[in-house]
C-alpha cells in the first residue's frame, strides 16, 4: 500500500511538472502544447544517449531548426534589415546551435559526469523548444485556439516521428541522478525519487516567484490576460511566447532526465506522459498552478493504484478520472460570457 | 433548385468516375477512403467550425457505429441494412449521454473533454471481451441488394458516396434554416442567441447528435467496406485526424470537410508510398512530413482551403430576395392592461462586495420612451442583464405586466416580448445583416431541425426572413441586407442589433447605447424611429451617454449613480436636479 503511494507520489511528481508546463504555455500563448511529451523524450533520451557514448540527432535537428528560423526571421523582417538585427538572428539561431552541436560532438565520447550530460540535453531541448515557437506558432499566434492545436498536433507528429529516427524503435534507460537510498521505516526512498520531488517542489516554488516577483514573469501573465493590452503597454508578446515555449521544453525535458532512471522510454512514450500531465492541467483549470500540482499527485497515486489492482483497463481508470471533475466544473461553470475567436 | 445545381453537377462527375474505362482500383479505394473521412469531418464542421463545439473525439463515435453492425452481422446474422438505424441510434445515444457531461463545458474544457473519453472509450473498445479486444471483429458480411453483394471497392463506392452528398445535402439545408441559424450564432457565445429564445444547451446537444450521427454513418459503412472492425481506427489520433481534415478544408464550410478529406486522404496516401523511394524508407518519414506539411497549411491559409478557394471563384453566387408580402402572426397586445408595462422593485445584485446595482426601483409604462442615464459604472447594464435574465438578482422584484420574472431565464424574458440590444454588439460577423437579424424572429418561427432538413420548412422560412427583411428596410439598412454583419461600421452593427430585436415584435424594447458611434444625422433618424415605434404602441428603455439625444427623446429620465437611483423625472427637471448635476460634474465648489 505504502509502496504504490510512494510510487504515485513520484510519477505525480512528474506529471505535475508537466502539467505546470502546460498550464503556463496554455495561458501565455492559447497554445494546447501537445509536443510537450516530445520535449520529455527528447530531454530524457538524448540524455540516456550522451550517457551511453552516442551522439544524439537532437543536437542536428537543433541546428536544422536554427537555420530555418534564421530564414523566417530575415523572411519576416525583409523590408527593414539591418545589419545589427541579422547579427543577432544569426547569433541566436545559427551560432548558439552550432556551438551545442560542436560541444555535444566534442563531448560525446568522452563520458562526461552526469551533470553534464544533464545540462547538455537541457540546453538541446530547450533550443528545440524556442525555435519551435518561432517557426511554427508565432507565424500563428493571431489565430483561433483550435488552428493553433491542430498545428500543435502536426508539430507532435513531425518531432514523434523524428524521435523514431533519432532513438530507434527500443527503449532505453539512463544512469540514476543520485545512487543513494535512505530508508524510512517500510519504505525505501532512492535517490531518484528524492531527486524527483526536490526538484518538482524547487520547480514550484521557481515559477511561483517567477510569475509573482520579476517583470518578465509579469508580464507574460500579462500577455495570458490580455494580449493586445499587454501589447499596447509595451510587453513584446512574441519574447512571452519564446519564454513560455524555453520554459515548457526545459521542464519536460527534465521530466523525462527524471524518469529515464526509473522507468524505459521509447520514442512515443512521452506522448502518453504529457496526455496525463495535461489532465492534471485540466483538472485544475488550465488556470490554476497549485491545483494542477494537486491534481497530478492525485493521477499519480491513481495510475499506481489501478496499475497494481487492474492494470488492463488503467488507462481508462485514468481518464475517466476526468469525467467527475468535467461534471462538477460544468455544474459550477459561470454565467459570463467569454470573448471567443 | 438552382442553388443546388453545383451539388448535382459534382454527384454525376463523382458517379460518372469508376465509369471511366482504366481507372486503376486503387484511385476508387482512395475515393472510398475519402468519402467515409468525409461523412465525419462534415459532422465536424457543423459541430466545430459552425457550432464552436471543438471535439477530438469523433472517431469514438466511429466506432460505435461500426461495433454496433460488426457484433449484430457476426455474432447474430442480423441483415447489415437492419444494423444502419441501429448504429446510427447508438452513436446517437453514446452522444446523448457524453453530451450530458461535455456540452455544457465551456470554452477549453470542451476540446480536452473530448480528448479524455476518447482515449477512455478507444481504451474500452480494445479492451472488451466481445468486441474482440485489441484483434476486433472479422468477416463482417458485406452490404448486399438482392444478390448484389458490395464487396468490390467499386460497388461500395457508390454507397459511401450517396451517404457522402445526401448528408452534405441535408447539413446544408440545416444551416440554412431557423435551427441553423441558431447553431451559427453558438459559436459567438450564448447571450445574444438566448435573448431571442435560443435554447442553447438543446442546440449545442442537437449539433453533438448530428456530428455522432454522421460519425456513427461513417463507421457503419467502414465496418461493411473493411468487413473488419478494429479499435486502432477509432483511437484518439483518428480522433485528432479528423479535426484536422476539417480544419485544413476549411472548419467553416460544408465542401471543406471534403475537400479536408481529400487534401488529407491524398497527401497521406503520396506520402507513405513515395517517401520511402526518395529517402530508402527509414522511419516514420511520411508522419514527420505530413506534420510539417499541416503547419505550413495553416499558416498558408488559417480559415482552410476551401474559403481560401472560394475568394479566388470569378463568379459569386446571388442571394435570394425573400418575398416581403408574407407576414407572421402579430403579438397578442394586452389592450389597456392596468400598471405598469415593467416594474422593478428594489431590484439589487451584489458581486462579491461590490454593489452593482443597490435597491433600484423604477417603472417604464406603456407607450412610453425612458432612459437609464448615469455615469460609467453606475449599474445600467447591470440593470438591464437583471431585467433580461442574463443575471439572477440578488433581491427585490422584477415583473412584466405583474407577473414575476426574477428567476426567468432569458428565453422566457424573450417570450413575454422583452428584446434588447447590447452595448458590446454581439451579432454573429460572418452571417449576412438579413441572417442575423433573422435570429430575432427565433421565436415566431417553429420548424425544427429534421423539416429544415428535408426542406419542409420553406413557408416558416419565407416568413421569418420577410419579417426580418421589413425589419431592416424599416431601420433604414436596406442596402446592407446581404452584407456581412462584420464588415458593417459599427454605429450600423448597433442599428443591426435594433432591427433584430424588433423581430422579436417586441412590448418593450431595451437598448444599450444605440446612439453610440452614429453620426447626427442618423442620431436624429434613430430619434424618430424610436418616436414612431412608441407611437405604435411600443415601449422603450434605454441606456445612453448622448444627453442630448436622451434629453429630446425620452419622456422620463432615472438616474443611476454608484448603483443607487439618485433621481427620476422629466428631462427638464432632471436637468436642473442639483444631485445628478453633481453625480456628472462633481461637487460645486
Amino acid at each position: 500500500m505504502l509502496f504504490l503511494l510512494q510510487d504515485g507520489i513520484t510519477n505525480g511528481a512528474v506529471y505535475a511538472l508537466l502539467g505546470l508546463a502546460l498550464v503556463l504555455v496554455f495561458a501565455v500563448t492559447r497554445v494546447i502544447l501537445i509536443p510537450q511529451g516530445e520535449f520529455v523524450t527528447y530531454g530524457a533520451l538524448t540524455y540516456a544517449s550522451l550517457s551511453a557514448g552516442h551522439m544524439p540527432g537532437t543536437a542536428k535537428l537543433a541546428v536544422a531548426m536554427g537555420v530555418a528560423a534564421f530564414a523566417f526571421d530575415l523572411f519576416v523582417a525583409r523590408r527593414a534589415l539591418h545589419w545589427r538585427l541579422i547579427a543577432r538572428a544569426f547569433v541566436v539561431n545559427i551560432v548558439l546551435p552550432c556551438i551545442l552541436l560542436a560541444l555535444t560532438a566534442w563531448l560525446a565520447d568522452r563520458h562526461p559526469p552526469v551533470a553534464v550530460n544533464i545540462a547538455l540535453s537541457l540546453v538541446i531541448v530547450a533550443a528545440i523548444g524556442l525555435f519551435l515557437y518561432r517557426l511554427a506558432f508565432q507565424p500563428l499566434a493571431h489565430t483561433s485556439v483550435l488552428v493553433l492545436l491542430i498545428a500543435s498536433v502536426g508539430c507532435h507528429l513531425a518531432l514523434q516521428g523524428l524521435g523514431l529516427l533519432f532513438f530507434g524503435a527500443e527503449g532505453q534507460r539512463g544512469p540514476t541522478i543520485m545512487d543513494a537510498a535512505v530508508t524510512a521505516g517500510p519504505l525505501r526512498f532512492t535517490g531518484q525519487s528524492i531527486a524527483v520531488y526536490a526538484i518538482t517542489a524547487a520547480f514550484i516554488v521557481g515559477l511561483w516567484l517567477f510569475f509573482g516577483f520579476t517583470l518578465y514573469g509579469k508580464a507574460l501573465r500579462a500577455t495570458a490576460v490580455n494580449r493586445l493590452g499587454a501589447r499596447l503597454v509595451g510587453v513584446r508578446t512574441t519574447l512571452s511566447g519564446q519564454i513560455a515555449f524555453l520554459l515548457a521544453s526545459v521542464i519536460g525535458a527534465l521530466s523525462g532526465i527524471l524518469i529515464v532512471p526509473i522507468t524505459t522510454l521509447y520514442y512515443d512514450t512521452g506522448f502518453l506522459i504529457g496526455l496525463k500531465g495535461f489532465i492534471a492541467a485540466i483538472i485544475g483549470g488550465l488556470v490554476s498552478y497549485p491545483l494542477t500540482a494537486v491534481a497530478a499527485l492525485v493521477v499519480g497515486i491513481v495510475e499506481a493504484f489501478s496499475s497494481f489492482y487492474a492494470s488492463n483497463v488503467k488507462e481508462v481508470i485514468v481518464f475517466t478520472l476526468l469525467v467527475p471533475v468535467l461534471l462538477l466544473r460544468s455544474l459550477t461553470a459561470p454565467a459570463v460570457e467569454e470573448e471567443k475567436d | 433548385m438552382r442553388e443546388r445545381l453545383p451539388v448535382l453537377l459534382f454527384a454525376v462527375a463523382m458517379a460518372a468516375i469508376p465509369l471511366i474505362p482504366g481507372m486503376p482500383p486503387f484511385w476508387i479505394v482512395l475515393l472510398d477512403n475519402i468519402g467515409l473521412s468525409a461523412l465525419v469531418a462534415m459532422g465536424l464542421v457543423l459541430l466545430t467550425g459552425v457550432g464552436g463545439l471543438t471535439s477530438f473525439g469523433q472517431a469514438a463515435f466511429c466506432g460505435f457505429g461500426a461495433y454496433t453492425t460488426a457484433v449484430l452481422t457476426t455474432a447474430y446474422g442480423v441483415s447489415p441494412w437492419l444494423t444502419l438505424p441501429l448504429s446510427l441510434l447508438v452513436s446517437g445515444f453514446a452522444a446523448v449521454l457524453l453530451a450530458l457531461v461535455t456540452v455544457r463545458l465551456s470554452g477549453h474544457y470542451l476540446p480536452l473533454g473530448t480528448i479524455a473519453w476518447g482515449l477512455g472509450l478507444f481504451y474500452l473498445f480494445s479492451k472488451l471481451e466481445f468486441l474482440g479486444r485489441n484483434d476486433g471483429i472479422s468477416a463482417i458480411p458485406p452490404l448486399a441488394i438482392g444478390s448484389f453483394r458490395m464487396i468490390d471497392p467499386g460497388a461500395i463506392y457508390y454507397a459511401i458516396w450517396t451517404a457522402v452528398l445526401i448528408s452534405a445535402l441535408l447539413t446544408m439545408n440545416l444551416l440554412d434554416s431557423r435551427t441553423g441559424r441558431a447553431i451559427r450564432a453558438l459559436r459567438r457565445g450564448h447571450i445574444a442567441a438566448e435573448a431571442f429564445g435560443v435554447r442553447t444547451p438543446r442546440t449545442k446537444l442537437l449539433v453533438f447528435i448530428y456530428a455522432a450521427v454522421l460519425a456513427g454513418l461513417s463507421g457503419w459503412l467502414y465496418a461493411h467496406f473493411q468487413r473488419a472492425a478494429n479499435p486502432t481506427p477509432f483511437g484518439a489520433q483518428a480522433g485528432i485526424e479528423y479535426l484536422f481534415i476539417a480544419v485544413v478544408g476549411g472548419a467553416g464550410y460544408v465542401w471543406g470537410g471534403v475537400l479536408g478529406a481529400a487534401i488529407v486522404v491524398i497527401l497521406k496516401e503520396i506520402l507513405q508510398s513515395y517517401l520511402p523511394y526518395l529517402f530508402h524508407g527509414e522511419g516514420q518519414l511520411e508522419t514527420i512530413v505530413f506534420g510539417i506539411l499541416l503547419v505550413v497549411l495553416l499558416q498558408l491559409a488559417p480559415t482552410g482551403v476551401w474559403p481560401w478557394l472560394m475568394t479566388r471563384l470569378p463568379f459569386k453566387p446571388d442571394r435570394k430576395r425573400p418575398d416581403k408580402t408574407l407576414t407572421l402572426p402579430a403579438r397578442m397586445r394586452a389592450a389597456g392592461t392596468p400598471g405598469a408595462l415593467l416594474q422593478i422593485d428594489h431590484a439589487r445584485k451584489q458581486f462579491g462586495g461590490v454593489i452593482a446595482v443597490n435597491d433600484v426601483s423604477f417603472d417604464v409604462q406603456a407607450r412610453e420612451i425612458v432612459a437609464l442615464i448615469g455615469p460609467n459604472g453606475a449599474g445600467k447594464s447591470t440593470t438591464f442583464n437583471l431585467i433580461t435574465g442574463v443575471l439572477a438578482s440578488s433581491g427585490g422584484t422584477i415583473s412584466v405586466h405583474g407577473r414575476n420574472i426574477d428567476k426567468a431565464p432569458p428565453q422566457e424574458v424573450a417570450k413575454l416580448g422583452i428584446a434588447r440590444t447590447f452595448q458590446h454588439v454581439k451579432l454573429v460577423p460572418d452571417m449576412s445583416v438579413l441572417e442575423n437579424v433573422a435570429i430575432g424572429a427565433h421565436l415566431r418561427g417553429h420548424a425544427g431541425a429534421i423539416s429544415s432538413m428535408l426542406r419542409l420548412d420553406r413557408s416558416d422560412e419565407a416568413r421569418l426572413l420577410a419579417e426580418a427583411a421589413r425589419q431592416i428596410e424599416r431601420v433604414g439598412l436596406g442596402d446592407q441586407i446581404d452584407a456581412l454583419a462584420g464588415s458593417l461600421s459599427l454605429g450600423q452593427q448597433r442599428i443591426v442589433e435594433i432591427a433584430r430585436a424588433l423581430c422579436v415584435d417586441p412590448m418593450l424594447l431595451l437598448l444599450d447605447e444605440p446612439a453610440a458611434g452614429l453620426r447626427h444625422l442618423e442620431k436624429q433618424q434613430l430619434a424618430a424611429l424610436l418616436r414612431q415605434l412608441r407611437d405604435g404602441g411600443m415601449s422603450v428603455l434605454l441606456v445612453e451617454h448622448d444627453m442630448g439625444f436622451v434629453m429630446d427623446l425620452a419622456d422620463r429620465i432615472v438616474v443611476l449613480d454608484f448603483g443607487t437611483k439618485i433621481a427620476e423625472g422629466t428631462p427638464a427637471a432632471i436637468k436642473t436636479n442639483p444631485e445628478v448635476i453633481k453625480a456628472y460634474l462633481g461637487a460645486v465648489a
